[in-house]
């Protein structure tokens, strides 16, 4: 019984170290390309530097991406993940598909979170004469601070879910745990466990997300 | 500091939005630009306040041009000019003194100048001991407050005011506008109220011009403008204005002493209104006057009163009547529906 538990004990702790790098490499990229298609927008959108070429251009790149079926994308990426860490198996290299296909989620999400600050505020700090970085860093990302941490809640919860899925293909984790020991040497017990501490991260992602959220609004 | 427009355009695809505004506003006063919606007054003030370049003409700040600055001198410049606006559109991540401090953070003001100038500011716009409060719970009018002092952190030159009553009550615009008189009078600014409002014009401007169609119909001295509108745009702002609108619109519950007799507006200012001049002229040519509608008002420090009223007798007397009053510095229009 012991064994058991040393076992999802394991899991879990790889589970988290895959979802808070690549929730942390995924922000990297995502928060930049964000920035960057919020600000490229229509101006009657709040785009403080409106560039539609541009805009259109990384707004495809990323709808491309996002459709991608993230098993198929984890595997076209192994080349990336031996490159960058010498393996392809394994929590550390999954950290690396997992990053890339969340970055264009990141992107969309920090994206209408910065598109929801009134353009009349944006505006307002315009002509008291800001420059476009300013704008960014003072107005725009505290006034949807409240959103964007529902947007990164969002994209923790979804990195769970894929990081089960990576599981599947030698990623470690929880999801490697249900498959192995659960599904392929037919211990119920294993997956049932499994599963429940999936469900109780996402939960208590969840609700922690929440309560940050709730407590930057009541401030305002 | 000094405003001056020359023949500014801005054309958004068919649309004429400026088409052609040349203006004079004048150094240490309060103008007000009036039009009603789609006049081309949000273009205008966009175009005025820098933050977008005209098709063509050029916008001056005391003799220097300003509307083809290079980015960087752009930025510099918008700081030494003040904006608020008919939503506030104040930072809600930020507290009401913090929300003052903006403008002189991005300026790079040394912290504890920002302590002492917020505070000073603060007190200027009647909110001491309010600078901890999130903006949610300020009122519109403390608001309008906050924004007011944030436009005036940087000590600028110029103050625009886009709408910025047009969201407040009778009683909160009164109190705004004497204040933004007040601050005007202490840091010698340059105040341009855009509005749709005559009461604003009235209440708090020195000069005025009127705005319809991209261009200007009318401008110069409130007081002028208010006793001898030449303009239908300026004339139907100021009958909204005195209320007589109602009564004029519903002519068949008027008394009318005659159907021949016409109805005419007519205008007073200052002296005249202390004197008795209808009974003095009925009294002298026998006519009659029905007076339908009226009120004083006051602009600035003179008073224009407005009357709505229905002349009677021959066309002869009529003319007689009118003329004694043109005599007396009353102006007096005829109104063709009638």
């Amino acid at each position: 019984m012991s064994k058991l538990w040393i076992l999802v004990f394991g899991a879990t702790m790889e589970t988290l170290s895959m979802v808070f790098f690549s929730t942390l490499f995924s922000l990297i990229l995502g928060l930049p390309l964000g920035i960057l298609l919020s600000a490229t927008s229509g101006e009657d959108q709040g785009g403080i530097i409106p560039h539609p070429v541009l805009n259109n251009v990384l707004g495809r790149i990323v709808n491309v991406l996002r459709s991608f079926p993230f098993i198929i994308l984890m595997i076209l990426l192994f080349p990336l993940s031996r490159l960058l860490i010498g393996t392809s198996i394994g929590t550390t290299a999954t950290i690396v598909p997992l990053s890339i296909a969340a970055a264009p989620f990141v992107a969309r999400v920090i994206e209408t979170a910065l598109k929801e600050v009134d353009p009349g505020v944006v505006q307002a700090a315009r002509a008291m004469g800001s420059t476009n970085m300013q704008i960014v860093r003072k107005v725009l990302i505290p006034e949807a601070l409240p959103s964007l941490v529902s947007g990164v809640t969002l994209t923790i919860i979804n990195l769970i879910g894929y990081s089960a899925m990576a599981g599947a293909i030698g990623g470690g984790g929880l999801g490697d745990l249900a498959i192995r020991y659960g599904y392929q040497r037919f211990r119920g017990d294993i997956m049932v466990v499994a599963v429940v501490v999936i469900l109780v991260l996402v939960e208590v992602i969840q609700v922690i997300g929440n309560k940050i959220s709730a407590k930057l609004l009541a401030r305002r | 500091m000094q405003i001056k427009l020359h023949n500014l355009k801005r054309t958004y695809g068919d649309l004429h939005a400026v088409n052609g505004i040349s203006l004079d506003i004048p150094s240490n006063t309060i103008y007000g630009i009036i039009g009603k919606s789609g006049a081309g007054k949000s273009t205008l003030v966009r175009l005025i306040s820098l933050l977008e370049r005209p098709d063509e003409g050029e916008v001056f700040f005391d003799d220097v041009r300003v509307d083809n600055l290079q980015k960087h001198s752009l930025i510099e410049r918008r700081r030494r000019v003040g904006m608020i606006f008919q939503n506030f559109n104040l930072f809600s991540s930020r507290n009401a003194e913090q929300n003052i401090a903006y403008p002189l953070e991005i300026t790079g003001t040394p912290k504890n100048e920002i302590t002492t100038r917020v505070a000073r500011l603060l007190s200027l716009v009647g909110l001491e001991g309010r600078g901890k409060a999130p903006i949610s719970t300020l009122s519109g009018g403390q608001k309008q407050r906050v924004a007011i002092a944030r436009a005036l952190a940087c000590n600028p030159d110029i103050l625009f005011c886009d709408e910025a009553t047009s969201a407040l009550d009778p009683q909160t615009t009164h109190s705004i506008l004497a204040l933004l008189k007040e601050i005007q009078r202490k840091m010698s600014l340059t105040v341009v109220m855009i509005t749709h409002q005559m009461e604003v014009v009235r209440d708090a401007c020195d000069q005025v011009a009127v705005l319809n169609d991209g261009v200007v119909v009318e401008q110069g001295l409130v007081t002028d403008i208010f006793a001898n509108p030449s303009s239908e745009v300026t004339k139907d702002f100021l009958s909204h204005l005195v209320g007589v609108d109602e009564a004029a619109e519903e002519p068949n519950k008027m008394v009318q002493w005659s159907k021949k007799s016409g109805a005419y507006t007519l205008r007073f200012r200052g002296g005249t209104t202390d004197q008795p001049i209808l009974s003095k002229i009925s009294r002298q040519l026998g006519v009659d006057f029905n007076i339908r509608a009226g009120g004083v008002q006051k602009v600035g420090d003179i008073e224009i009163g407005t009357m709505i009223v229905d002349i009677s007798g021959d066309e002869d007397t009529r003319k007689k009547a009118i003329e004694s009053l043109s005599q007396m510095g009353v102006v007096v229009e005829e109104e063709e529906s009638v």
